[in-house]
């Protein structure tokens, strides 16, 4: 379906107003459609087998974001979430859809893991920079690779970076299982615990580490990085056409290395944090997904940084209550993953509902 | 009779290992081939591998059969195929994300669906014994080759006759090459690609049912590691040429036999690494026969990762 070239074809700028209000709607109300659609066939799915949805969802809310304990469970797994988003959202401004955040997360907590065992007895002031920046640079060099393979080398990137996705698995399985094992780590190899003073601690008033704030601040920075910078600016023509890009003189290699690696910086951020603030110590525990919902968040915010902040908090209470449904309901515990099938599904099934409503376009309103 | 082989042991294995691994990466490369020579790609097939392996195993340990565990693998893959490929025909809907999404629904319904099943035993699809000339047991194991191999390889000869000497085939690559030119022809492209991907699809399931009923042969949620994404990269690299993927297949049959074939023998050095192989080898080969500047020889014009 072709829009009707109607004879007032550049939108007017109006600050204010209805006709403002209406074109930003269309990228808040179709995502939220979606969304409730999405729901309604995983309602529909439990009803087929003699669920209740409303259990389901009233339970949910009780472990999600009833109480101030459920809150903070929730913010605590959104953490991650929130930088493993970013992973996705940034590559995805120029066009490019990775998908191995996963990755970057494992490795950059081993990173971080490994520097803090080998600071151990050093000032918490010295090794937890030198951890952050192990685990980012790992990250970066980890999605950033991905991203000079795309460029220089033509390579698939959603594959590249599943593949590496992979292969960061294993190489942290060999790593943590061989060359870093802790000896005493006997159920579980890990490398050894962090020195306690390298643990971080919580927000403040809250049971909540500090991931979270750091999260939501990288959303923001990202953010005023895309749309407040020309090189945000510069990515996004980039990402809406590559050779007009180039012809601008726009270093198009440039932009995709740099996006990626600082997608691949976050989500070794968030490894950082898993080892740092949850785990005490690398180990297999840091291959429990999050780069994967990472995807899922990304592509219902639409890629908007701003908009993954309040979507991963609400599938991190999705994952945080996961236990409590499990038992209540008597439901396996991929109930989740099918729930975030059927909204990934559908949210980018509206994608083909963009435009197709007179009431977010204003240029059309008077036209018949 | 034992005879003691030494170090000849590992190239054995490794032969029966990419007999006995290929088979999966056979039929998703299979699938993945045709439905991409339609013009469109199906990312989903891991998914889709994940669910065949469980609707295969529940349904080969309920009737007893493990051929109607086939048949239902392939059924259920020709409906996520077709999932696939209605939601793709909408306008503007990108069909690499689709794949993504099916994918992670593939996973949640196997896993969901599946959690009776990893406990029971299901009959095994039967094998073939190619090894009766040698008396060395090591050689008769390695020349068990199950039946869905010899059909796999069957049907790539199949394929590669179809697409090149029949109207069907013709018809599937004007519309991957060109969906003006297929208009022009008076054929209806979204229909035709939906119907690859289907096809596709069962292919994918067929290839599932034989992770669980043959080779590791048991039902549980590490089933896949990722063979059916592998099966992607792998079509790639055989530029789209069923034949090819036969060959391909193989290959990476044999790296994904490094692992356990090395472990055997007692070498557990780096065990963990030797399992990244395949992974490493289809990163390699993708980064071999891409190019930045040239479109891929044989790639179908219409394919969205070449383009």
């Amino acid at each position: 379906m072709t829009l009707s070239v109607s004879e007032n074809m550049t939108p007017t700028r109006s600050a204010f107003g209805w006709a403002a209000l209406a074109r930003r709607a269309e990228a808040v109300v179709i995502p939220i459609a979606a969304l409730l659609a999405g729901f309604a066939v995983f309602s529909l799915f439990l009803m087929l087998q003699g669920k209740s949805p409303a259990e389901f969802f009233a339970l949910v809310y009780r472990a999600g974001f009833g109480t101030a304990f459920s809150w903070e469970n929730t913010l605590s797994r959104a953490a991650p979430l929130l930088l493993a988003a970013l992973c996705v959202a940034l590559p995805a401004r120029l066009g490019l859809v990775v998908i191995g955040g996963e990755g970057a997360i494992v490795l950059g907590g081993v990173g971080a893991g490994f520097a803090g065992v080998l600071l151990l007895g050093a000032p918490a002031a010295l090794a937890l920079p030198v951890m952050v920046v192990a685990a980012i640079a790992i990250g970066a060099l980890w999605i950033g690779a991905v991203g000079a393979l795309r460029h220089y080398r033509g390579v698939n990137e959603t594959i590249a970076s599943l593949l590496m996705a992979y292969i960061a698995i294993a190489l942290m399985n060999h790593l943590v299982e061989g060359p870093l094992r802790d000896p005493a780590s006997l159920n579980k190899p890990s490398t050894a615990p962090l020195d306690e003073a390298f643990r971080l601690g919580t927000i403040p008033g809250w049971d909540v580490h500090w991931g979270l704030a750091f999260g939501v601040i990288a959303c923001v920075a990202a953010w005023v990085l895309i749309d407040k910078t020309t090189w945000g600016f510069a990515a996004r023509i980039a990402g809406g056409n590559v050779r007009a890009a180039q012809v601008q003189g726009l270093p198009v290699g440039k932009l995709i290395v740099g996006f990626t690696a600082l997608g691949g910086a976050f989500a070794g951020l968030a490894g950082f944090f898993e080892v740092a603030a949850v785990h005490g110590s690398a180990n297999a525990s840091l291959a429990s997904g999050y780069g994967y919902t990472g995807i899922l968040i990304a592509f219902l915010a639409r890629h908007n940084p701003l908009a993954i902040i309040p979507v991963a908090i609400l599938l991190a209470g999705f994952e945080a209550s996961s236990g409590l449904v499990q038992r209540r309901m008597d439901l396996p515990d991929a109930t989740v993953l099918v729930l975030q099938g059927f909204v990934f599904m559908a949210i980018l099934m509206s994608e083909t509902l963009y435009g197709r409503f007179k009431i977010f376009a204003p240029e059309r309103w008077r036209t018949a | 009779m034992d005879t003691d082989l030494g170090y000849w042991i590992i190239p054995l294995a490794i032969i029966g290992g990419a007999i006995r691994v290929s088979t999966p990466f056979l039929f998703v490369s299979l699938g993945e081939a045709l439905t991409e020579r339609s013009g469109r790609i199906n990312l989903g097939l891991e998914g889709t591998l994940v669910f065949g392996a469980m609707s295969g195993y529940a349904v080969a340990y309920l009737t007893g059969s493990p051929w109607l565990g086939v048949l239902a693998a392939a059924l259920c893959g020709a409906l996520f195929g077709l999932v696939h490929g209605v939601i793709c025909s909408l306008p503007r809907v990108n069909d690499i994300a689709i794949g993504i999404a099916m994918m992670i629904l593939g996973m949640g319904l196997a896993f969901y669906f599946g959690k009776p099943f990893v406990q029971p035993v299901a009959p095994d699809l039967p094998a073939i014994s190619f090894g009766w000339w040698s008396d060395i047991p090591q050689v008769r194991a390695a020349l068990e080759v199950n039946v869905l191999f010899l059909i796999g390889a069957g049907l790539a000869v199949l394929l590669w006759w179809m697409l090149r000497a029949t109207r069907v085939g013709l018809t599937l690559r004007v519309v991957g090459d060109s969906t003006d030119a297929a208009r022009a022809m008076g054929l209806r492209p979204a229909l035709i690609r939906t119907c690859a991907t289907a096809v596709g699809g069962a292919f994918a399931g067929v290839g599932g049912a034989y992770l669980s009923l043959y080779y590791p042969g048991s039902w549980n949620e590490g089933i896949s590691s990722g063979q059916g994404l592998m099966a992607v990269a792998l079509v790639i690299f055989a530029r789209w040429n069923p034949l090819a993927c036969f060959g391909a297949a193989l290959l990476f049959g044999g790296a994904g036999a490094l692992g356990p074939v090395l472990q055997s023998v007692g070498v557990s050095e780096g065990y963990y690494l030797f399992f990244a192989a395949p992974y490493v080898l289809t990163l390699g080969v993708l980064i071999a026969t891409s190019s930045p500047k040239r479109a891929m020889t044989g790639a179908p014009g219409e394919l969205s990762i070449t383009k």
